[in-house]
């Protein structure tokens, strides 16, 4: 750009943004630091030490409860993306249909309730079909999850569809295409950065679910934060510095690998 | 084009419709509205003696919600725990919600003005810090504000204050770690609208000698709207429910609805209650909702008109 | 179909997770409250695969096993539910009291309200309700309720009190001169006056403070013994008083399900906990006394002469048994508590 005058430039918001990076990231540096501590405390530094890794390596039940979470995250995720996706699509830009308000208030249902209230109607809804159907295995965990996490999903998306231009979809069915091609190059395409948020959203929204968790896991299944939250009324080590640190560095080279794969295709 | 459907069409775009929506109905139906169901029925019914319900229809529940009998006196009058509580839940979610979103819209804004092929980059810093889980953050944010906390160190160290302040267990800590919680569910949907804006719109308005303050409100905030109003949104609404937040930073001493519910359901062993205070929030809710279809209805009439 | 896949994906975890269904057993429990070297040694001895599932508090442990469905053969609730457990037929007539390593149970704890002779349950951990007080910035007596009830200028605005309605509730009466589960009006009126009073000098009403004591963010405040101790461990200058005119004593108890399926395994782990070395790597680990004789042997030193585990011979009087209260009392105690949190 030759101009001198950049169009773009907001005063002040650029700081503004820079403080909210500050801000989000204070708090995570200060967790990595302390997971290093050598002695038993989340608060007091004692010098520096790998034993909490090693605490963390050993212990089976963080483990496990760490591994699960992501599972039940990526299936999650994943199922209520799909479905808010579809949803999206049959809501908006659509001449209004009867009907239509009663959807969407569906849609963002569990948005309204307190998690404590849809935590206890599920332990006692679900609970009727384990005992009917002998069934306990994750799938209760995965649904629930994939039904908080629709709107989460949902809303992204349709703040993205209806900013959406018509004129690319029209001109492609002016040339014949079928619904599904333009579907597949035109609206997906453009859709896509709406997806990902809401698929991000919805990932980490069950990442860190608690209290719906809590009720609805049978035995054997904590996730990684129902095990700390029932480490929350007696001691909390470092040790979760450490596994939240391991997570934050797979994390962050997988944003790395990201960068670079976009790069390298465009 | 939308006017001359034939029956034969609008046959089909019914059809395609239910089948889009199927996914998400059976998943909700039986995760989400059919246990709501259960919640409306138990807030009828009378409490057991040791948490659950007994199945006789008794209006209790809802008549405590709003009222109350003086144990002492035996005086019949507002439930002013109930409401202060309820009070405290709006007046933290909405100042939230306003704070997330002077933080959150220049940050989208930032990231939206940025080269195309870094974009995704920005957005991913937003997420990382959602990668860990929200206990630890809010522990690590306990401790940077606490009374001998970094927060306060750093500030007695340079000099602008001689005594350490009192953050942490005060409404403002409670606001804070709200904030730092549902930031990011201010920032994409801000950002997924923001992205697709046609700055030569933004051009032309400085072509006609438009301030920048007169740009961003009367150019980028309209075409923006959407974003904003379902930030806005998802933001409110959960910050009204919260709960490891107000217990964790608010020290617990001041409880919001999600922890009155919660009372409920766990030690007050009052069930009944419990839902029918979920199902007042609910009402709440369906306000601010409201709000957003109709906002968001006629930015889709503008769209389509 | 899209269901159906899930459905026999989330199977098939379940399966990986029961590959060794010859000798299991789920136990529900507090989280780290589970000795992992005990349970490591009990899988050995018996061939038994252990799954650990944690819970935060009572209520919730109710309410699920209530549910039904839940797959769990142990849980440990406190005294005060293990009534409630029993009269909703929830958990399995057992007789720990005919096993091999009852002969090792501390006789205090055999009759006691919540299951006499011990039909049900066995001791997991017990303790006491206290205060904390840092003694480097309050020099007085500490064994009294008055520490966070009526509080020294010193500790004002630095105190902290558990967020645990019915031991708050119960140390409060005490001091007013109550009884455990008290209607009386005079006495609530006085109790409700006293912490809403209270209350203005406190700082908070919070769980997971043992680093705030011991750090001086916190000066004193009502707390369990065992979290004291990891305090004092940390900081000298931290104590533990008792107080004179009553304090709440709790135990956990594990039990079986009535719904257990695997009972047998069960029955072979709580007669595990009853022997002295165990219950000692149970209280080594957890920091709280067991209630069976012959574990001081095996206790850390740290733990078997801490003044906030083994209570002074003078304060023991002072000490009440926490039972469960009916429930018109626990409906006004739930008003009063709110009142006080508005």
């Amino acid at each position: 750009m030759a101009r001198t005058f950049d169009i773009r430039k907001q005063t002040g918001f650029t700081a503004l943004a820079i403080t909210c990076f500050a801000v989000l990231y204070m708090p995570i540096v200060l967790l990595v630091v302390y997971s290093f501590n050598a002695g038993s405390s989340i608060a007091i530094w004692e010098g520096f030490s790998f034993r909490w890794y090693a605490t963390a390596w050993d212990n089976d039940q963080v483990q496990a409860a760490t591994i699960r979470s992501l599972v039940i995250a990526c299936c999650a995720s994943g199922i209520a993306t799909f479905a808010a996706v579809l949803a999206a699509l049959a809501t908006t830009r659509t001449k209004p249909w009867k009907g239509q308000t009663l959807a969407f208030a569906m849609v963002n249902q569990p948005l309204m309730v307190p998690e404590i209230v849809t935590a206890v109607a599920l332990l006692i809804f679900f609970a009727m079909i384990k005992v009917s159907t002998g069934y306990t295995g994750l799938g209760y965990l995965i649904l629930a999850h994939s039904a908080f996490c629709i709107p989460f999903a949902y809303l992204p998306v349709r703040a993205r569809l209806q900013g959406m231009d018509l004129t690319l979809e029209q001109a492609a069915s002016d040339l014949y295409a079928t619904p599904f091609q333009i579907f597949r190059r035109i609206t997906l395409p453009q859709l896509f950065p709406g997806i990902l948020a809401g698929a991000m959203l919805a990932f980490v929204i069950s990442l860190d679910d608690v209290v719906i968790t809590e009720f609805v896991k049978s035995a054997g299944q904590d996730t990684l934060p129902t095990y700390m939250l029932g480490q929350l009324r007696r001691v909390v080590t470092p040790e979760i510095n450490a596994i939240s640190t391991v997570l934050l560095a797979i994390s962050v080279v997988m944003v790395i690998a990201f960068f670079f794969l976009s790069r390298v295709r465009k | 084009m939308a006017d001359d459907l034939s029956p034969a069409r609008a046959a089909r775009e019914r059809r395609s419709r239910l089948l889009l929506l199927t996914p998400a109905m059976i998943i909700l139906l039986l995760a989400a509205s059919g246990p709501l169901l259960i919640v409306l029925i138990y807030s009828f019914l009378t409490p057991g003696d040791y948490g659950g319900v007994v199945w006789k229809f008794s209006w209790d529940a809802w008549f405590s919600v709003v009222a109350e009998r003086d144990f002492f006196t035996d005086e019949l009058s507002f439930a002013d725990a109930h409401l202060s509580i309820f009070w405290r839940s709006v007046k933290l979610s909405l100042m939230t919600t306003v704070a997330a979103l002077i933080f959150g819209f220049p940050t989208a804004y930032f990231i939206a003005t940025r080269p195309k092929r870094s974009r995704d980059f920005w957005m991913l810093l937003i997420m990382i810090p959602f990668w860990t889980n929200l206990l630890i953050r809010t522990f690590a944010i306990m401790e940077l504000i606490r009374a001998e906390g970094t927060v306060n160190m750093l500030l007695l160290w340079t000099g602008i204050i001689d005594e350490p302040i009192q953050m942490l267990f005060t409404e403002f800590s409670i606001m804070l770690g709200m904030v730092y919680v549902y930031l990011p569910l201010m920032i994409l949907p801000i950002y997924a609208s923001m992205e697709r804006l046609d700055f030569s719109l933004v051009e032309a308005a400085y072509d006609l000698y438009a301030t920048r303050w007169r740009v961003l409100r009367r150019v980028i905030f309209p075409l923006v709207r959407p974003g904003v109003i379902a930030g806005s949104i998802l933001v409110f609404i959960p910050c009204l429910g919260a709960y490891v937040t107000p217990r964790v930073l608010g020290g617990g001493k001041n409880l919001m609805l999600g922890n009155l519910i919660e009372l409920q359901f766990g030690q007050g062993r009052n069930w009944p209650l419990g839902a029918a205070l979920s199902l007042s929030l609910l009402a709440i809710v369906m306000v601010a909702l409201i709000f957003y279809v109709r906002a968001v209805g006629r930015d889709g009439e503008k769209a389509h008109g | 179909m899209k269901r159906t896949i899930l459905m026999s994906t989330a199977a098939a975890f379940l399966a990986a997770g029961a590959a060794h269904a010859e000798g299991v057993l789920n136990i529900y429990n507090w989280g780290n409250y589970t000795s992992p070297e005990m349970i490591e040694k009990f899988e050995k001895q018996y061939d038994v695969d252990v799954t650990i599932t944690d819970y935060d508090s009572n209520d919730t442990a109710l309410a699920k096993i209530k549910a039904g469905g839940h797959g769990f053969d142990i849980v440990v609730p406190s005294g005060t539910y293990v009534p409630i457990f029993i009269s909703e037929g929830l958990l399995m007539e057992s007789k720990p009291n005919e096993m091999e390593n009852f002969v090792n149970m501390d006789p205090t704890w055999v009759d006691v309200e919540f299951d006499p002779g011990r039909n049900y349950t066995v001791p997991w951990q017990w303790g006491t309700v206290g205060v904390t007080v840092n003694t480097s910035v309050y020099g007085g007596d500490i064994n009294t309720a008055a520490i966070f009830l009526d509080p020294p200028d010193e500790l004002k605005g630095k105190i902290n009190v558990v967020p645990e309605m019915m031991d708050i509730m119960s140390t409060t009466i005490y001091y007013v001169g109550g009884e455990q589960c008290t209607m009386d009006k005079e006495v609530l009126k006085k109790v409700r006056d006293t912490l809403v009073e209270a209350k203005k000098s406190w700082l908070s009403m919070d769980y997971g403070n043992i680093e705030k004591y011991a750090k001086g963010d916190l000066a004193a405040g009502v707390n369990w013994n065992g979290a004291s101790l990891r305090s004092r461990l940390l900081n000298e200058a931290v104590a533990f008083g008792y107080p004179m005119t009553g304090y709440p004593v709790w135990m956990d108890n594990a039990a079986i399900l009535a719904d257990a399926q695997n009972p047998e395994n069960a029955k072979l782990f709580l007669n595990f906990i009853m022997d002295p070395e165990n219950a000692a790597m149970l209280s080594n680990f957890a920091r709280y006394a067991n209630g069976i004789k012959g574990s001081e042997a095996y206790l850390d030193p740290v733990m078997a002469q801490a003044p906030e585990v083994v209570v002074p011979d003078e304060l023991k009087a002072a000490g009440v048994i926490s039972k469960t209260c009916p429930p018109e009392a626990q409906k006004i105690y739930t008003a009063i508590w709110t009142e006080l949190q508005k």
